[in-house]
């Protein structure tokens, strides 16, 4: 007892009723791995902004990073989900090509007849894929969670099972094209409602920049809504005798993120605006941070991928979250499969393939643990970009594809290295 | 005078928020069986593992000399090598592999990395006779009992060239004739030269088989007797070191009506269908009312509890329960937890705590109702109930957001106390409460049964320490072998009269 109060004294129990503004440093230190990883992709970003002779922050350049990686992000919330629960899911990459094929196959290959020709239509057939999708899921995991098979053989054998099915389905063609309104969903961008403003002082070689306005106004309206939502949760925080972080801190924080916003709000809005994707995936995103953060839902997994036996015995359905878990990455897995298929133009019998360890690695990279019970979503969201800029930034430096592979892999070896060698150290 | 083997001079070892061993002195003499006795957690086990290489030379400070030689020992295989074996409390055999793999295991007989299966064999049935166990070599592990699983252990312990033996509780899970044929093997072996450390609870084997005893009492070694000072009285006043009054906090119960009631309840091992655990058990608990359930290890008291919270143990179970009159459904945690019962496991680290999660979200895990409406999380309503629970149950953290992994025993222990009473039940089952914790934490944690009690909860505590179940409880049943040996009012009861009615059921039993 002696040794225990020694340490930290016999106030240190009492619950703070007088709230306190937490040092600068401490407060840095606290969120050093959050802010860590962000900085890591700025860097990177800036790194291929110079040795791509300013091509990587042009406008048409950003955007096509968005979609490029916009399939991969979407399975990358779900598969946080699962890598936080202490499974895996090697099936997705499939997954998504099957789905892909499927959609495919709804809306241009399969001749219906007159009474059944609505199944074709594009918003009917993507629910259909959404549903099919989150069934794969829930059989997966089904056998996981309730006849404990070990996700790993299950999700493998899947990937082999959903490998063969689009090859059968496509009889080993590529189907396409898809109609105008399914390519919308990764080719499109938001309709300008306002009107483009043209800024003739930022003309550049007689070219005016003509700016989106629409994007614009959102994305104000975003920065608006942010720091309203944090100067309201800091200001309950301190009426309830919370500790805050420090007014200084958190002002810099604010402006930060509002400041990247912006700058990447204009860069879009200089270009076509904002792309329909990164609406669906902002949604999903915010959706997918609610959850983890805010939801009981969200903290049993957390809870089960760390301590399973304790978490079943805290009366959480260990099982049945398991269950939701694998449905709700298939039906991510079928909506990256549409965007995909939609961003080709066509479905193809190889599509999807080895999508899942791009996916998996920007979990890892985003700090999740392999050991399950710790990982965020902002993580993966983030890391998953980390290897779409290095994609795209090398690509334009035409380095070798060979060259490409090896220096991704040593790129997520080396973060889970610093992130593992970082946590032994603080503890 | 027989020459010192092994002495240990002012060994101290810290583990965060604990000090384990302070100073500790031990000399063993070469070919005599030392026991080391103590309390639980009073640093029995540390030692060992400090003198086994468990815990690398460094990690801890004072001196091993083994042999007339200083030793720094970095790991068990060097230890090994010098002839220092030690045998844990929970075995370390491969179930899967046979007696003669692992009686070998790190110790092939092998040339050129191919095992000469013959040799292995023939090395085993040698062993296994030196050791007085019938068995064929090739059996596997999972096929035979406790009592010869341990018996294979000692017999590889044998293979390495054993000088120095060290036991940690051999028999705190082997029946009382396999107890017997084990320490008449440690009298063999002494003839053969072979010296034995021996950690044991049981004074009267210690008082039969030691030459000389040494008492280590919270981190400390208190004093060593020879071989004719040595009666149970003296080891236990050297033992307990205080008068039993001091070490529980008075208490004047107030029992009012039964608020919990298990009928007839009866389980079956999870593996094997037709081995019963626990046969028709009944059990009653009154509001305010702290009962115990005192019994040997592996007499089916955890077991027990833990099929009735939502049968999170075994199979074909039957029996009814009640909670305030009414006739409740336990048949999974949740709703166990929803009915008002609450089950905290001897366990904590593997069954009770997310280790790498923080004191908040432990707090309030087993009740996320409590704080969150539509599924959504108030933080701030959370923030409040973990500082509450924080407070009530005195964790000393430094806030509500430490990572539970890096708390001391006890405060874990409190982490635990605070889920359950935040899930507001009203019987709460506490398996083995104080495992492995302090003395001072120890009685804060009896403090806070205290107050439950005094609040009207009704608690069930499961302990393999009698002394506590004494010092706390206000009525006491005895299990044994799955079934209920004898029930009694604390106050009439002593160890012995709990001893005695474990032997008379054993009696009827066999």
């Amino acid at each position: 007892m002696t040794t225990e109060t020694a340490s930290t004294g016999p106030g240190a129990a009492a619950q703070p009723t007088q709230s306190h503004e937490l040092s600068l440093v401490g407060a840095l230190r606290a969120n050093m791995r959050d802010y860590g990883l962000l900085l890591a992709l700025i860097l990177i970003m800036l790194f291929f902004q110079y040795f791509t002779n300013g091509v990587l922050f042009k406008p048409v350049n950003l955007t096509n990073i968005i979609l490029q990686n916009s399939y991969i992000i979407v399975m990358s919330l779900g598969m946080l989900l699962v890598i936080v629960a202490g499974h895996i899911d090697l099936s997705v990459g499939s997954v998504s090509g099957f789905v892909g094929a499927l959609a495919a196959m709804l809306m241009v290959g399969w001749d219906f007849p007159p009474e059944l020709a609505f199944l074709a239509h594009p918003l009917i057939a993507g629910a259909i894929c959404l549903v099919v999708g989150a069934a794969i899921g829930a059989a997966q995991g089904y056998i996981i969670a309730y006849h404990r098979v070990p996700a790993f053989i299950v999700t493998l054998a899947g990937m082999l099972i959903f490998k063969g099915l689009s090859l059968a389905i496509l009889a080993g063609k590529s189907v396409g094209p898809f109609p105008a309104e399914f390519q919308m969903l990764s080719a499109g961008f938001i309709p300008d409602v306002i009107g483009p403003t043209t800024l003739p002082w930022l003309a550049e070689n007689g070219q005016n920049v003509v700016l989106h306005t629409t994007t614009m106004v959102i994305a104000i309206l975003a920065i608006v809504g942010m720091a309203f939502s944090s100067i309201r949760t800091r200001a309950r925080r301190k009426a309830r005798g919370y500790d805050v972080e420090p007014f200084s801190l958190f002002v810099i924080k604010n402006v930060v993120i509002a400041a990247l916003v912006l700058f990447f709000a204009y860069m879009l809005a200089s270009y076509r605006g904002l792309p329909n994707v990164l609406v669906v995936m902002g949604v999903l995103i915010a959706v997918f941070v609610f959850l983890t953060k805010r939801m009981t839902f969200g903290r049993r997994i957390y809870a089960l991928g760390g301590n399973l036996k304790a978490a079943a015995l805290s009366g959480i359905k260990t099982e049945r979250t398991t269950f939701y878990i694998f449905a709700i990455m298939g039906a991510l897995a079928a909506l990256a499969g549409m965007i995909y298929a939609a961003r080709l133009n066509s479905a193809t019998p190889k599509a999807g393939q080895g999508l899942e360890l791009d996916v998996i690695a920007a979990v890892f990279i985003g700090g999740a643990s392999a050991l399950g019970g710790v990982g965020q979503v902002a993580g993966a969201v983030i890391g998953a970009f980390i290897m779409g800029v290095m994609n795209n930034g090398m690509s334009i430096m035409g380095v070798n594809i060979d060259w490409q592979q090896m220096i991704k892999g040593v790129v997520l070896l080396a973060a889970v290295f610093f992130d593992l060698y970082n946590k032994n150290r603080s503890a | 005078m027989t020459k010192t083997i092994l002495e240990m001079r002012g060994i101290t070892k810290t583990f965060p928020g604990v000090k384990a061993l302070s100073d500790v002195n031990l000399d063993v003499r070469e070919g005599e069986i030392h026991a080391i006795c103590g309390e639980n957690g009073a640093g029995k086990s540390t030692l060992m593992k400090v003198l086994s290489g468990v815990y690398p030379s460094g990690s801890y400070e004072g001196q091993i000399v083994y042999k007339g030689e200083e030793q720094h020992f970095k790991s068990i295989s060097d230890s090994e090598h010098k002839g220092i074996v030690i045998i844990h409390q929970e075995l370390a055999l491969v179930p899967l592999l046979s007696i003669a793999e692992n009686i070998f295991l790190g110790n092939e007989q092998a040339k050129g990395g191919v095992i000469d299966w013959d040799e292995t064999r023939d090395g085993a049935r040698k062993l296994l006779k030196m050791v007085g166990l019938n068995e064929d070599p090739d059996t596997l592990i999972t096929n035979i009992g406790v009592g010869k699983q341990q018996l294979v252990e000692i017999a590889k312990a044998l293979s390495k060239q054993v000088q120095l033996l060290i036991l940690d509780e051999p028999t705190a899970s082997l029946s009382e004739k396999d107890s017997q044929a084990l320490i008449d093997l440690l009298l063999e072996f002494k003839t053969q030269g072979i010296t034995s450390i021996i950690i044991s609870h049981k004074l009267n084997e210690i008082s039969r088989v030691a030459d000389r005893v040494t008492v280590i009492r919270d981190g400390r070694a208190i004093e060593t007797m020879d071989t004719q000072d040595i009666t149970e009285d003296r080891i236990i006043t050297s033992m307990v070191g205080r008068s039993l009054d001091d070490r529980y906090p008075a208490r004047t119960p107030q029992v009012g009506d039964v608020v919990f009631e298990v009928r007839n309840w009866n389980v079956y091992h999870p593996q094997h269908r037709e081995r019963q655990i626990i046969r028709d058990v009944s059990i009653n608990l009154r509001k305010g009312e702290v009962v115990g359930i005192a019994g040997l290890m592996g007499s089916g008291r955890t077991e027990f509890a833990m099929s009735v919270f939502g049968k999170s143990y075994g199979q074909k179970i039957s029996g009814e329960v009640f909670v305030n009159g009414q006739k409740i459904d336990t048949s999974t945690v949740d709703k166990a937890i929803r009915n008002g019962i609450a089950y905290a496991t001897e366990d904590r680290k593997t069954y009770g705590l997310n280790l790498i999660d923080h004191i908040k979200h432990n707090t309030t895990i087993a009740n996320l109702i409590g704080v969150s409406k539509w599924g959504v999380i108030d933080d701030l309503a959370e923030l409040d109930a973990a500082n509450d629970y924080r407070k009530k149950t005195n964790i000393r953290s430094s806030s509500v957001y430490q990572v539970v992994g890096n708390l001391s025993g006890g405060n874990q222990q409190k982490v635990v106390l605070s889920k359950w009473l935040y899930a507001n039940p009203d019987v709460l089952i506490l398996d083995e409460p104080t495992r492995g914790i302090d003395v001072g934490a120890k009685y804060e944690i009896y403090t806070i049964i205290n107050q439950l009690a005094a609040q009207g909860k009704a608690i069930l505590v499961i302990s393999s320490e009698m002394p506590e179940l004494l010092g706390i409880t206000d009525r006491l049943y005895v299990m044994n072998e799955g079934r209920i040996a004898g029930e009694m009012p604390t106050s009439e009861a002593s160890q012995e009269k709990i001893m005695r009615s474990i032997v008379r059921a054993e009696g009827k039993a066999s």
